[in-house]
This record gives C-alpha cells, sequence and structure tokens, in this order.
C-alpha cells in the first residue's frame, strides 16, 4: 500500500511530497491538470514573503517576526490565528536552504518591486521555475506522479483516510477507468474553489437588480481549482473556517483571460489617476497608501460597483510611471471622448473628472513618497497622489475583480491535521489554499500565500509520513538557516 | 498599433505611451507582442540580459527589437519557465519569436547588402561553397601535378600548392571576409545604437561585453547551471561545447597566425615537426572543433522542440557540418601527411576551410559577431541613466 497520497499538484502539494519522501515514505502525488498546466496557481507567483533578522543573499536589512507578525494583523484586521500565523512567519525564516536543496533558485527583486527587497524573496524565473525544480526533485527521488488525475471523492472511517477515488476519464483518447487508491496517510492540497463558477455565484448571490456578481469575476489562476475536494470534505463534516467570499482578490484589465491572466493582467495606474465606476462616479480613495500595500483591497472594491466594472483615468504625466500594462489603454484627447470611447455617461464622468481636478491641492508630487498632493472637500477623498488630469492624451483602463484563490478552507492546527468536530484526523492532513483561510481570514500581502503553502506542505508532509510510519530525519526538519 | 498580422489576437502593442514606430514584418511583429506580455512580468529577469533590456523600454521599435533578438542566446530558460507559454492563448515563446528576427537580422545587415539572400537557403549556400571548395582543390591538384596520389611527399605541402599560391588566394579571401564582416557588424552597430547624447564609459563596457563573450556568461542560466536542452533541466554542456568551438577554432586560426610569422619572419618553412607551436596549436584546435560541433550537433538534435526556429536547422547544421569537415581533414591531413594520400587530403582540407572561409559572412559563423555587437550594447547601455521610471515605492 502506498504510504503517502498527495492530493494536488502546486508548491505546498510538493512541499509535502518532497518532506514525506526525504522521511522514507513512499509517495504518490495526484495532480488534476494535464504535465502543461501543472502547478495550480504556484506557477503564477513569483516570491514568498521572508522574516529574517539580518540581510540574507537576495534579502536586504531585517524583517523581523514581529513586523511580518503585524503586517499580517493589519492586512487581516485581526481575523487570523496567532498561533499558525508565527508558525508560517517562523518557517519562512528558515525554509529557503531546503528549497535551494530542491533545486528553488533565488534573485533580487524585479525591476519595478524595489518596495519588496526586503520582504519577499524572488524565484528565478518565477513560480513555474519553482514548480519546475520541485517536480524534477520529486521524479529523481522516487515520488510517483500522476497527472490528469482529478479526485472526486474521499472515502473515510471514524474521521480516518482511507482511500481516494478518481472517476473514470478519457486522456488523450485512452480511456482510464474508475480508481480508488487506498494509502496509509493523505496530505490535501489541492487549491481552493475559486474555478468553481457556481460556487462563486451561490457564495456571492445576487443582487437587488437580479445581477449574479460573481459571473463578472475573472480568475487569475488555474482554471483546475475547482473546489471538489473542500466540498466533498465540508460534507464529509470536516471544520471549515473562513467566509466562501472572502479570497484574494485584486483589480485586474477588464480584457484578461477568464483564466491564468496571472501577474501581467494587473493595472498599476490606479494611484496615479482617478477610478470611476460604470456610472462615472469615483468611490474610494484611490491615494489611501503606496499601491502594493492597496492592490489587494480593489478587487472586492470593484466587485461592489454595479456591473463590477471600474475604470482606472490617468493623463500623460503618469505614463512610464507604472509597470506597463499587458492590454492599450483607450485614449482620447479629451474628457468627453474618453467617456465617449469607454462608453461611460459623458456628462457625469466629466463632471466627476473637473470636480475631482478643481479639488487637488498639488504640493510636491512625489510617486515614490506618500506626498502632500491631495484633494480639499471632494468625498471619496484622493488623500495622495493627486493631481489634475488635465494633460491629453487621457488613457481608461476598464477594470474587474480578479480572484487569486478563495480563503474559505478546512480548519488545522500546527500539525496540519483536518479537524472534525474539534477533533483531529489521524491521518488526513490539509495544506495551501485549502488551509490558508486559517491564517488568512482576509486581506492579502504579497508572497504570504506561498509562505503558507511552504510551511504547512512541509508541515503536513512530515506529520503523513509519520502517521504512515516513517518519522523524519533530522535534515528534513532542520531548523535553522544557513546564509547562501 | 495596427497589427500586420491578422492572427495575432492577443495583446498587441499594449503600451498606452506612444504609437509604436512602423514594425515592418510578422516576425518583428511577433516579438513586439510577446515583449509587451513579457514586460508586463518580468519574472525572466534573473536569466539573461534580455529582460533587464527590455525593461528600459515601454515600446520597441525595429532596432530595439534586432539589438534584443541578437542579444537573446536562445537558452531557453525562459520558455521553460513561462506561465503564458502554450497551451496558454498568449503562446510566448521568446527564444522562438528572437531566432525567427535574429536570422532576418543576418540576412539584412549582410554586406554587400544583395548577399543577404544567401541566408534565405543556408544549407544550399553551405553546400554548394563546399562543393566549389573540394571541385577547385581537387582539380587544382590534377592540374599542378597531374593525378590525385603523387606519391610521399615527407609532408611537403608546398611541393604540391606552391606556398605564394595558397598564401595569395587565401590572403585575397581572408581579406574579403574582414571587411564583408566588419561591414555587417558595422550596420548592424548603427542601426541598433544610435549615437548616445550622454557619455558613455566604452572602456568598462567593451571589458563586461568581453567577459560575456569569453565566458558565455549568458549560457549559464543566470543561477550558474546552464540552459535548458530537451526539458526544464539545466545543463552546462552547451556552453562548455561552444567553449570547445569557439577557443578550437582561435587555437587553429593562432596556429596558421604562428605559421605565417615562421614562414615570413624566421623563414623556418613548413612542414613543420608534430612538437612545433604551429602543429601543437592546430592539433589542440582541431581536437577543440572535433569536440566542440560534435557535441552541438548531438545536443541541437535532441533539442526541445520549441526552442529556437526549426526552419533555420539546415542554417545550423550546415555550419556545424562545414566546421567538423575542416576539422576532421585537418586532423587526417596531420595524420597522413607522410603517405600517398597527402595531395588528396591536402585538396579535401583546404577545400573545406575555403568553404568556410567564403562563407563566414553568409553563416551561423555571424552569430558570434552580432551577438557580441548586442552584448557590448548591452553593457554600454546599462551605464545609462534609465529613461523609464516606474514609481519606486
Amino acid at each position: 500500500m502506498i504510504d503517502v497520497l498527495v492530493i494536488g499538484g502546486g508548491n505546498a502539494a510538493l512541499c509535502a511530497a518532497l518532506m514525506a519522501r526525504e522521511a522514507g515514505a513512499q509517495v504518490v502525488l495526484l495532480e488534476a491538470a494535464p504535465r502543461c498546466w501543472r502547478g495550480g496557481n504556484s506557477q503564477h507567483t513569483r516570491n514568498l514573503r521572508c522574516m529574517h533578522e539580518s540581510p540574507q543573499d537576495v534579502l536586504v536589512d531585517a524583517y523581523t517576526e514581529e513586523e511580518f507578525w503585524q503586517d499580517l494583523l493589519k492586512v487581516t484586521g485581526g481575523v487570523t490565528d496567532e498561533g499558525l500565523a508565527r508558525r508560517v512567519i517562523r518557517d519562512s525564516s528558515h525554509c529557503r536552504d531546503w528549497m535551494r536543496h530542491h533545486g528553488v533558485r533565488f534573485q533580487p527583486s524585479l525591476s519595478g518591486t524595489l518596495q519588496l527587497a526586503r520582504t519577499n524573496a524572488f524565484f528565478t524565473g518565477g513560480g513555474k521555475a519553482l514548480i519546475n525544480a520541485y517536480y524534477r526533485s520529486a521524479e529523481a527521488l522516487g515520488v510517483q506522479i500522476r497527472y490528469n488525475s482529478p479526485v472526486t471523492g474521499i472515502e473515510l472511517k471514524d474521521n480516518r483516510f482511507i482511500a481516494a477515488h478518481l472517476a473514470a476519464r478519457e486522456i488523450d483518447g485512452v480511456h482510464w477507468p474508475a480508481e480508488r487508491i487506498e494509502a496509509r496517510s493523505c496530505v490535501l492540497a489541492a487549491g481552493g474553489f475559486e474555478s468553481n463558477r457556481d460556487w462563486l455565484r451561490e457564495a456571492w448571490g445576487q443582487s437587488e437588480n437580479g445581477d449574479w456578481a460573481a459571473d463578472n469575476f475573472l480568475i487569475r489562476g488555474t482554471r483546475f481549482n475547482t473546489g471538489v475536494l473542500l466540498r466533498a470534505l465540508i460534507d464529509a463534516g470536516a471544520d471549515t473556517v473562513g467566509d466562501p467570499t472572502q479570497a484574494h482578490m485584486v483589480a485586474i484589465d477588464a480584457r484578461a483571460p477568464l483564466y491564468d491572466g496571472g501577474i501581467c493582467t494587473r493595472i498599476d495606474c490606479v494611484s496615479l489617476g482617478v477610478v470611476v465606476n460604470r456610472e462615472g462616479r469615483r468611490f474610494y480613495d484611490e491615494g489611501e497608501d503606496f499601491w502594493p500595500k492597496r492592490y489587494a483591497i480593489w478587487g472586492r472594491l470593484v466587485a461592489q460597483q454595479p456591473g463590477q466594472v471600474g475604470y482606472s483615468i490617468i493623463d500623460r504625466k503618469a505614463v512610464g510611471r507604472f509597470m506597463p500594462p499587458v492590454f492599450p489603454g483607450t485614449s482620447a484627447n479629451s474628457l468627453s471622448e474618453l467617456a465617449h470611447r469607454l462608453g461611460l455617461p459623458e456628462a457625469a464622468f466629466v463632471e466627476t473628472v473637473e470636480a475631482y481636478n478643481q479639488a487637488c491641492r498639488v504640493g510636491t508630487f512625489d510617486h515614490t513618497a506618500l506626498d502632500d498632493c491631495r484633494t480639499e472637500g471632494l468625498v471619496p477623498a484622493k488623500t495622495h497622489w493627486a493631481r489634475p488630469i488635465d494633460t491629453p492624451p487621457f488613457y481608461g483602463y476598464p477594470l474587474r475583480p480578479g480572484v487569486t484563490f478563495t480563503y474559505l478552507g478546512l480548519r488545522t492546527d500546527e500539525t496540519a491535521a483536518v479537524h472534525f468536530s474539534g477533533k483531529p484526523s489521524p491521518n488526513l492532513f490539509v495544506a495551501g489554499e485549502m488551509m490558508a483561510g486559517n491564517v488568512l481570514g482576509k486581506g492579502y500581502t504579497a508572497g504570504v500565500g506561498m509562505s503558507i503553502g511552504t510551511a504547512f506542505g512541509r508541515i503536513a508532509g512530515s506529520q503523513a509520513a509519520a502517521a504512515s510510519g516513517h518519522q523524519p530525519t533530522s535534515m528534513t526538519v532542520g531548523q535553522d538557516h544557513a546564509i547562501a | 498599433m495596427q497589427s500586420l498580422n491578422p492572427e495575432v489576437q492577443v495583446p498587441i502593442s499594449a503600451n498606452c505611451a506612444h504609437q509604436s514606430i512602423p514594425v515592418l514584418n510578422i516576425a518583428t511583429v511577433e516579438v513586439d507582442r510577446q515583449l509587451h506580455i513579457c514586460n508586463a512580468c518580468r519574472y525572466c529577469e534573473g536569466f539573461c540580459a534580455v529582460f533587464p533590456a527590455m525593461t528600459r523600454r515601454l515600446e520597441f521599435n525595429q532596432a530595439d527589437i534586432h539589438y534584443l533578438a541578437n542579444l537573446c542566446h536562445n537558452c531557453g530558460a525562459c520558455l521553460h519557465a513561462c506561465q503564458y507559454a502554450e497551451p496558454h492563448e498568449f503562446a510566448v515563446n521568446i527564444p522562438q519569436a528572437m531566432a525567427k528576427v535574429r536570422r532576418d537580422t543576418y540576412a539584412e545587415y549582410t554586406w554587400p547588402p544583395a548577399l543577404g539572400q544567401l541566408y534565405r537557403r543556408n544549407g544550399l549556400t553551405l553546400a554548394l561553397a563546399t562543393a566549389a571548395g573540394l571541385g577547385f582543390f581537387l582539380v587544382l591538384v590534377l592540374a599542378i601535378k597531374g593525378t590525385l596520389f603523387p606519391g610521399p611527399l615527407a609532408g611537403n605541402f608546398y611541393a604540391i600548392f606552391p606556398h605564394d599560391l595558397l598564401a595569395l588566394m587565401f590572403g585575397v579571401v581572408f581579406a574579403f571576409v574582414v571587411l564583408a564582416l566588419g561591414m555587417a557588424v558595422w550596420r548592424f552597430w548603427r542601426e541598433v545604437s544610435p549615437p548616445s547624447e550622454e557619455p558613455i564609459q566604452m572602456g568598462a563596457a567593451a571589458l563586461e561585453a568581453s567577459e560575456a563573450v569569453l565566458r558565455l556568461k549568458y549560457l549559464d542560466g543566470g543561477h550558474g547551471e546552464g540552459c535548458n536542452e530537451e526539458s526544464d533541466r539545466f545543463t552546462l554542456w552547451r556552453r562548455y561545447f561552444h567553449h570547445c568551438t569557439f577557443y578550437g577554432f582561435l587555437l587553429c586560426f593562432a596556429a596558421t597566425s604562428v605559421a605565417t610569422l615562421y614562414h615570413f619572419i624566421l623563414k623556418l618553412e613548413a612542414p613543420y615537426p608534430l612538437t612545433s607551436l604551429p602543429v601543437l596549436l592546430g592539433t589542440a584546435g582541431g581536437l577543440g572543433l572535433l569536440v566542440g560541433p560534435t557535441g552541438l550537433l548531438w545536443l541541437h538534435w535532441r533539442r526541445h522542440p520549441k526552442h529556437g526556429d526549426s526552419d533555420q536547422r539546415p542554417m545550423d547544421y550546415g555550419f556545424i557540418a562545414l566546421l567538423l569537415l575542416v576539422s576532421l581533414s585537418g586532423l587526417a591531413l596531420l595524420a597522413g601527411r607522410d603517405t600517398g594520400s597527402m595531395a588528396l587530403l591536402l585538396a579535401l582540407h583546404l577545400g573545406a576551410v575555403m568553404a568556410f572561409f567564403l562563407t563566414m559572412p553568409y553563416s551561423k559563423f555571424i552569430h558570434g559577431f552580432f551577438r557580441s555587437a548586442a552584448l557590448l550594447k548591452f553593457a554600454s547601455e546599462r551605464r545609462q541613466p534609465d529613461r523609464v521610471r516606474m514609481g519606486g515605492e
């Protein structure tokens, strides 16, 4: 019988599989996607938020446990579990040597991301390179990897994992019969439910005017995170955590593909101009804080607007001051022409921008600081970087909510065990997006998803190996980092 | 920007800033389309010089694209790491898109320009040149000696072809090659590197570029583990085989140069003993030119089908085959120089070398020159202030 069955094929699943294999367990990993789409949302990631007490290879300065914790506390508004959060933070300070050992390489922060040079270690080549490295290492170590293997159900007995079920399926014209795979223990790391349109619809509901808000969401990541396993566990009575409408959600270009748009579809010029809804009205302070600290709230803000759409409006002064967007902006030489081209109500739009322009109190514009350019007497105010939008050409970018991953997950503890009515399962563990909601009740801060996935993937792998009779070796639980 | 390629549906020119300077052909339009996606992503910045050079731009004109295409070493790292590679609808494949433009640049900047056509059917070009070179020297042996087997001549090549005749023929061809290559590189440089307003420390830039060329820095994957061949695994073999080829070529060149000095300055005439400097250099170089191209051929054979442009295989294989013909015939000549086959072996070797020389400005050989020029441009550009300034928050 298989010792450890890992369900999922992204960062957390691979970390679990590698740890379990290193502990001597026989490991099978089931990835729902075909090989070319393997890796779940991890293929779109780029860095890991890391605690460090002093400069560490690609990381400058220091980022202490306390500061990391305070950042997490701030973005989640306290909807987090301090014990688990601190576990993630501490693991992030010493997991990178293990990652390197499995072929992951790090590079200094990318151009245009200077603000992350202290807190986030970037993967050379991004998340897909990381995933490739982990798969190579897993194969070399003898982890059996099966692609095109979506699990449809889990067999449990007295809260113990017994077997996973795969439905009959067709792969490249070959028929595969239904399967039942038994294992001594199991790690669930199959992602959130963000690609399940029906579930999103159900979670977000219908507005008074009959709209289904979630129908207008785009999914930034994989199409394979349909939450089948999450639903199966919830139905089987597993304890859950989080609210189904909470997710890492950013405002992305409305023209992005429905799935897998990834990083390049983001629009980074919000703080340099104004954002209006389809009625041509502003709805939030675009200059509240630095964009990297605010990008994660704008998906939700746009989701709350009529039709779930927004328009980021800038003028020529902003060009070149933000990461270049992947789709060209709609441009015009006058505000009314821009309104016309964007399909916005002309009078309302022009009135909004003119009111904003008149309210601007321009001091010394500095996009690298919380400057003194702000509006006066305007609701909502723009508190920094407020400069009149008066220099043609004007540009508009349509925005939609882009869901990265959902936070509704399985409740767990420091052992990563799945819980049933408060009691931990002896051999069923969970990692990654399926439990990230324990740490992230809401909000987001760059790279923390990978920190959670890596920490809990490693814990779940060790625990699953132990539950199958294989104790982790000292090497695999190595505590301290050496600086490379 | 208007697309000239109706098949390109996904992000075309993705920046709002300016209208692109018109781009000329489908290959260039495709690079432009892909670079706008890359510039919004940037995950590959750590692999090579292409992406740091890209981030200095918001728009890409033809000169930029020609420069970046030659800066790309086709290592494959960015393809395997790309979240937007096929089957993603964005279908990003920078190594392939760059390779297509790269061959166009060889054709475009070749001198004399009319001979750029030779890159269109480069396999044929090399085959014809080789046939002509071999035929010419075989006929020359017959014309001079009346037979291909004039008997053992104790390694005295000049008993077959007078020294001055060889010196004249190869001297003239070599002078033309230097002129043609120099003109091609100059034409390329002038296009991709318009005069700068800022003073550039060209010395430091040249030093950096030389190091990148001589060490083949950008075949190391950015992390020192090499580039990709058949899969996402990294390997240093391409770098090693390139080194064998490049330094093998230089050693052969050095052997000829030393022999020329021996002849004219020291008045020492060939044949030189096996332990003499020209023969030692030539033997080492010949072995390098045997191992290197063989290895490159093997790697090329196994390379992932999405790397590079499969239409260019005749150009690549033709060049490798000609290099192998030069080294094999040279080593065979060394081994058989005291036998009755010397005249035949000499004709074969000189024919291969002549074909190689003649096609230097019209074969894959040129890639090293354009890439070196691109690396110099990168090194000098890096020393200028970045015109694109993102909010550094």
